[in-house]
């Protein structure tokens, strides 16, 4: 293989000395440094403001360093922020969303994986039907569901308790991750499955034995893919549970949007970051797993 | 594929049970869900769900509503402009991260971080820096162009856009990383190609590379589309739909008309037209992607 590199700007003159300071590399360094700035500054802002007093607030900008850090926005943001109806701060918020997520990322992976293991190497009649219906599902708007959800989850008793929200995450996690779960069960080697149905082995045999120690990759990648979406969800949480089971995303909106008492923007920021530190932390040290986990959204199966 | 098949119900049957969590979702959620709305969009349902005709009145009474119309024309808006914007931003951001720099991971993480937070926090976090008060407008304001104004969460005019510079920045960095998946995967021998025929590089990625990404164009299109028409938490965090209704979109009047407005039959409504916008992306797609071959399993 000739490594040719498919330089934007140089000519087609063959090889030349290739120079650090060249104009082509202060344009395109000097460029994505400029877009990496734009696109870190959100972050930086949501840093500085949550270590600033309000009254430094009130003579900066929403750029300018803190000269005093203080961390007392935090701790009134997770303890004792006012939502209007309550004054509990993020914490309960917090672990209402830890709650929610585990439960809702075990159930939703566990069915998922069997379900595209069933349809990876179990293949029944009409399977693909369904799992075409599956699909197109992932699709429509989720307004479209949210009341027929309403009353079925009504009918089972469960309508406004934390089980009825896990289950609506593992139905709209299910498309996704079933997609992503067969793909990959389908890219397996057929000779293993095969060996171990003449050596005597069934289903679920196969699927624990076999198929389960083989996909740790794929099950960390829907772990990320799972906790983040649910993590980060807002719609399910404020329509399926009630006010004192609020997922965290509900609990800062309705901090920081609460209009009453004075705006502390300290406090909302620091809330704000608190919110955003879960996924954060997973995307950060995850890396290219979560790029793998986005992206199997967008591979047509 | 087998040549005998001795029960039908009951071959395979571990693997149908496992299968039971799918086919409830995909007949009963999806399916079942979907007509269950649309059907009540054309009663006269309030508080609570009835069955009482009313043929297409929620529809006509949909759109004599200012806010619902309002609502349409800031989707469109906002959905044009992010579409428009939020390709041509991750192309070419995609195309110069493909110049083999140096540093690629680190400003890849930095331009796909917004992805991995929520709306709720995007949303909140723009609200801050477009205060008028403290934001981008009084830093400007501050360095001498005292008239310089640009505070769109006040301005009813431009509030829109302000929401599009959030929702651009949250969601480029998922199309940049698409695209750079798309351009690592076109052979290098076409650049060879094109650079020996003495092809300016634009050219070559308007003519040559762009149409040989058409795949990884159009499945972005598909989840870019459905993720504009899905906007919600976005505008409920920063702006909660004002000032006054300037930022209101469809899925926000869906929720608020069936949750507390106590009007299900206009929900219902508004959400078939939101399926329906889905549905005109959608199904063409999959005529193209999947209707010309039957080899796809």
């Amino acid at each position: 293989m000739v490594d040719v590199t498919p330089d934007a700007l140089a000519g087609p003159q063959g090889p030349k000395p290739r120079k650090t300071f060249s104009r082509r590399n202060i344009f395109l360094y000097g460029t994505l440094i400029m877009v990496a700035l734009y696109y870190a500054l959100p972050l930086y802002v949501m840093i500085i403001t949550s270590m600033k007093g309000m009254p430094e607030i009130r003579l900066g900008n929403v750029f300018s360093p803190p000269v005093e850090i203080t961390f007392a926005p935090w701790v009134k943001a997770w303890s004792e922020a006012c939502t209007g109806l309550t004054c509990e701060g993020l914490s309960t918020g917090f672990w209402n969303s830890v709650r929610i997520t585990i439960p809702s990322v075990i159930a939703s992976i566990a069915i998922a994986s069997v379900n595209g293991y069933a349809l990876a190497n179990w293949k029944f009649k009409g399977a693909d039907a369904f799992f075409t219906i599956l699909i197109f599902g992932a699709f429509i708007p989720y307004q479209v569901m949210l009341y027929p959800i309403v009353i079925m989850l009504r009918e089972m008793g469960l309508y406004g308790s934390l089980s009825g929200l896990v289950i609506v995450h593992t139905i709209f996690g299910m498309p996704i991750l079933t997609l992503l779960f067969r793909n990959y069960f389908t890219s397996l080697p057929e000779e293993l499955f095969k060996a171990a149905r003449v050596d005597g082995a069934g289903f679920w045999g196969i699927y624990f034995r076999i198929m389960l120690p083989m996909s740790v990759p794929i099950f960390t990648v829907a772990v990320i893919l799972q906790v983040t979406g649910i993590w980060n969800d807002f719609l399910f949480g404020v329509v399926y549970t009630r006010p004192e089971s609020y997922p965290m995303t509900v609990a800062l909106n309705n901090i920081v949007n609460s209009t009453q008492g004075v705006k502390e923007y300290n406090v909302n920021m620091a809330a704000t970051i608190i919110t955003g530190l879960v996924p954060l932390t997973i995307y950060f040290v995850s890396g290219k797993l979560f790029v793998r986990g986005i992206a199997a959204g967008a591979v047509k199966g | 594929m087998s040549s005998e098949r001795p029960s039908q119900l009951f071959r395979n049957k571990s693997a149908k049970i496992a299968a039971i969590p799918m086919i409830v979702t995909a007949l009963f959620v999806f399916v079942g869900g979907t007509a269950w709305t649309i059907v009540y969009s054309f009663t006269k349902s309030g508080l609570l769900p009835r069955l009482r005709w009313v043929g297409l009145d929620q529809y006509e009474r949909l759109w004599s509503t200012n806010r619902w119309l309002v609502s349409i024309e800031n989707l469109i808006i906002y959905g044009l402009c992010m579409l428009v914007l939020v390709f041509v931003i991750g192309f070419i951001l995609a195309a110069l991260i493909d110049q083999k720099i140096r540093f690629e991971n680190t400003i890849r993480t930095v331009i796909l971080y917004p992805y991995a937070l929520s709306f709720v926090v995007t949303g909140l976090v723009w609200q801050w820096i477009l205060n008028p008060e403290f934001g981008i407008e009084s830093i400007i304001q501050a360095w001498g162009w005292d008239s310089f104004a640009f505070d769109p969460l006040y301005n009813a005019d431009i509030a829109i856009f302000g929401v599009l510079i959030a929702g651009l920045w949250q969601g480029s960095g998922l199309v940049m990383v698409l695209m750079l998946a798309g351009l690592r995967g076109i052979d290098q021998e076409v650049w060879k190609a094109a650079r020996v025929d003495g092809i300016p590089a634009w050219k070559t990625y308007i003519f040559i590379v762009i149409p040989m990404m058409r795949p990884v164009f159009i499945t972005t299109l598909v989840l870019v589309v459905t993720g504009i028409v899905k906007i919600y938490d976005l505008i409920v965090a920063q702006t909660g739909g004002g000032p006054g209704i300037s930022t209101e979109v469809p899925a926000k009047y869906v929720y608020d008309m069936m949750f507390q407005a106590n009007n299900l039959g206009q929900g219902f409504a508004a959400s078939t037209m939101m399926l329906l916008t889905v549905a005109l992306v959608v199904i063409p797609w999959a005529i193209l992607e999947f209707g010309g071959s039957k080899n796809r399993g």
